[in-house]
C-alpha cells in the first residue's frame, strides 16, 4: 500500500497541499479529481520524488511494514519520451542501465509490452513519427518495463478522442489487474465513473 | 604563372601556420569549453561566479588584446612563453569561452521533462547526462559550433601581432615587396578552399544527426 500521511507542500506563500491523506492499494485504481490549480500534479510529483514536500509522509508499505521497494512510475502529460531513441530503446534503456538487463532480455521484455500496448510495427519509430496516443502508449510501456509497484498518470485522457479514451482506460485496468496500484489524475467524470475503484477529490 | 610558383613556398609556410593554429585551437577549446560550461552551471557559487568573470573578459575584450597580453604581459609575472605557445593559449582560452556559452544555451534548451523522466526511471546522474542530455545538446549546438569554427579559420590571421607568419601575413609581405595583388588573391583562394572543405565536412556530420527531430 502507498500511504500518504498529512502531506503539506507550499510554493512560497501558496499553500498548495494541506494535510493530504490518501491510501492506494496495489491492484487498485484511484482517480484524483479537483479544480484546476488545486495541486493534483504537485501531489503526484511529490509521490514520484520530483518535488520536495514540506511536511508529512509518503510511505511504501508491505504487510504494514515499510518496504525497501519504493518503485513508482509516471506517465506525465507531456510523456517526455527520449527523442533521440526509437520506441524500442525508449522502453529498454532503463532496464539495461538501471536493472542491468542484458540487451536481448530487455528487448524480449519490451516486445511483450509492445504487444500488450498495441505498438507492434512501431519499434523503430522516433517520437516525432508517432501520434499523441502512440506516444502515450510508449510512455506507458517505458514506465511498465521497470515493473513499478505504483504507476501515476497525469490527465491521460486530456488529449485523446472518445475511442482512445476507452483504450487507455482498458490499459489502465490491465495494469491494475497485474497488481500495480494506479493513480490517475482526471477531469473526466465519465472516465472516472467507468474505470476508477475509488475517486479522491483533492481540495474538497 | 612563374611568379605564382616563385612565391608558393613562402605562401605554403604561411598556410602551415594558419592550419596549425586552427587545428590546435579547435582540438583543445571544444573540450575545455565543455568543462567551462559545467563550471559555469556549477551549484557552487564561487566557481560559477569566477567562471562568469572569465567568460565576460574573454568575450568582452578583443582577441588581439588577449594574445598581446599573454605574450607581453605574462613575462612581467615571470611566465615566459614562446610565440607559438602564447598564441595557442590565447586562442584556446578565448574560443573555450565562446563554446562554453554555446553549450550552456544548448543545455538550457533541453526540456526539464527529459531530466524528470530520467529521474523517475532511476537513471544515474552520469547516465542521464551522457546518455540522454548530451546527445541532444550536441545536435542542438552543432550549427553554432560549426559557425564558430569557420570564424576561427579567419581569426587565425591575428597571430601576426606576435610576428608569426600566417598566410595572410605572407601575402601582405609579398604584395608590398612585389607591388602585386596576386599573393592576396592566392591567400583569398586558400581561405575559400579551407572553409569550403570545412563546411562540407561539418555539413556531413550535421546530416548524421538528422535521424530524429
Ligand atoms: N514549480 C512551481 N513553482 C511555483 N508554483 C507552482 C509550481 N508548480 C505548481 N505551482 C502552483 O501550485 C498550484 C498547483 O499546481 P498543480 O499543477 O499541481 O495544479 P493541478 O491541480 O495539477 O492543475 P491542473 O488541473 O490545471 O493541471 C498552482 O497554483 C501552481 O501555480
Ligand atoms: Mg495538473
Amino acid at each position: 500500500m502507498l500511504k500518504i500521511e498529512n502531506l503539506n507542500k507550499s510554493f512560497g506563500d501558496n499553500h498548495v497541499l494541506k494535510d493530504v491523506n490518501l491510501d492506494i492499494n496495489k491492484g487498485e485504481i484511484v482517480m484524483i479529481t479537483g479544480e484546476s490549480g488545486v495541486g493534483k500534479t504537485t501531489l503526484i510529483r511529490c509521490l514520484c520524488g520530483l518535488e520536495e514536500y514540506d511536511a508529512g509522509k509518503v510511505l511504501f508499505l508491505e504487510d504494514g511494514e515499510e518496504s525497501q521497494n519504493k518503485s513508482i512510475g509516471l506517465v506525465s502529460q507531456s510523456f517526455d519520451l527520449f527523442p533521440h531513441f526509437n520506441v524500442m530503446k525508449n522502453i529498454t534503456y532503463a532496464l539495461i542501465k538501471v536493472k542491468k538487463y542484458k540487451k536481448e532480455d530487455a528487448v524480449k521484455k519490451a516486445k511483450e509490452l509492445v504487444d500488450l500496448l498495441g505498438l507492434s510495427g512501431l519499434e523503430d519509430y522516433y517520437q516525432y513519427q508517432l501520434s499523441g496516443g502512440q506516444k502515450q502508449r510508449v510512455a506507458i510501456a517505458r514506465a511498465l518495463a521497470m515493473e513499478p509497484q505504483y504507476l501515476c498518470f497525469d490527465e491521460p485522457t486530456s488529449a485523446l478522442d472518445y475511442k482512445l479514451r476507452d483504450s487507455v482506460g482498458e490499459i489502465i485496468k490491465t495494469v491494475a489487474s497485474r497488481g500495480t496500484g494506479v493513480i490517475v489524475i482526471t477531469h473526466d467524470r465519465e472516465f472516472a465513473r467507468k474505470y476508477a475503484n475509488r475517486v479522491y477529490e483533492l481540495g474538497a | 604563372m612563374d611568379y605564382i610558383i616563385e612565391v608558393m613556398p613562402f605562401m605554403l609556410s604561411g598556410l602551415k601556420t594558419t592550419l596549425w593554429v586552427f587545428a590546435v585551437t579547435a582540438i583543445f577549446s571544444i573540450p575545455l569549453g565543455v568543462v567551462v560550461c559545467l563550471m559555469r552551471l556549477s551549484k557552487i557559487r564561487i566557481i560559477s561566479f569566477l567562471t562568469k568573470i572569465y567568460i565576460l573578459i574573454m568575450r568582452g575584450t578583443p582577441l588581439m588584446l588577449q594574445i598581446t597580453f599573454i605574450f607581453f604581459g605574462l613575462p612581467i609575472m615571470g611566465i615566459v612563453l614562446n610565440r607559438e605557445i602564447a598564441a595557442a593559449i590565447a586562442f584556446i582560452l578565448n574560443y573555450a569561452a565562446y563554446f562554453a556559452e554555446i553549450f550552456r544555451g544548448g543545455i538550457n534548451s533541453i526540456d526539464e521533462g527529459q531530466f524528470e523522466a530520467a529521474k523517475v526511471l532511476k537513471l544515474s546522474k552520469a547516465t542521464t547526462y551522457f546518455g540522454i542530455i548530451l546527445p541532444q545538446v550536441i545536435k542542438i549546438v552543432f550549427p553554432s559550433v560549426a559557425n564558430e569554427l569557420i570564424t576561427l579559420v579567419k581569426d587565425t590571421a591575428l597571430v601576426y601581432v606576435l610576428g608569426l607568419g600566417d598566410i595572410l601575413r605572407a601575402a601582405k609581405t609579398l604584395s608590398n615587396k612585389d607591388a602585386s595583388l596576386v599573393p592576396l588573391i592566392i591567400a583569398g583562394g586558400a581561405y575559400l578552399i579551407i572553409i569550403g572543405i570545412l563546411t562540407f565536412v561539418l555539413r556531413k556530420i550535421e546530416d548524421k544527426f538528422e535521424y530524429y527531430r
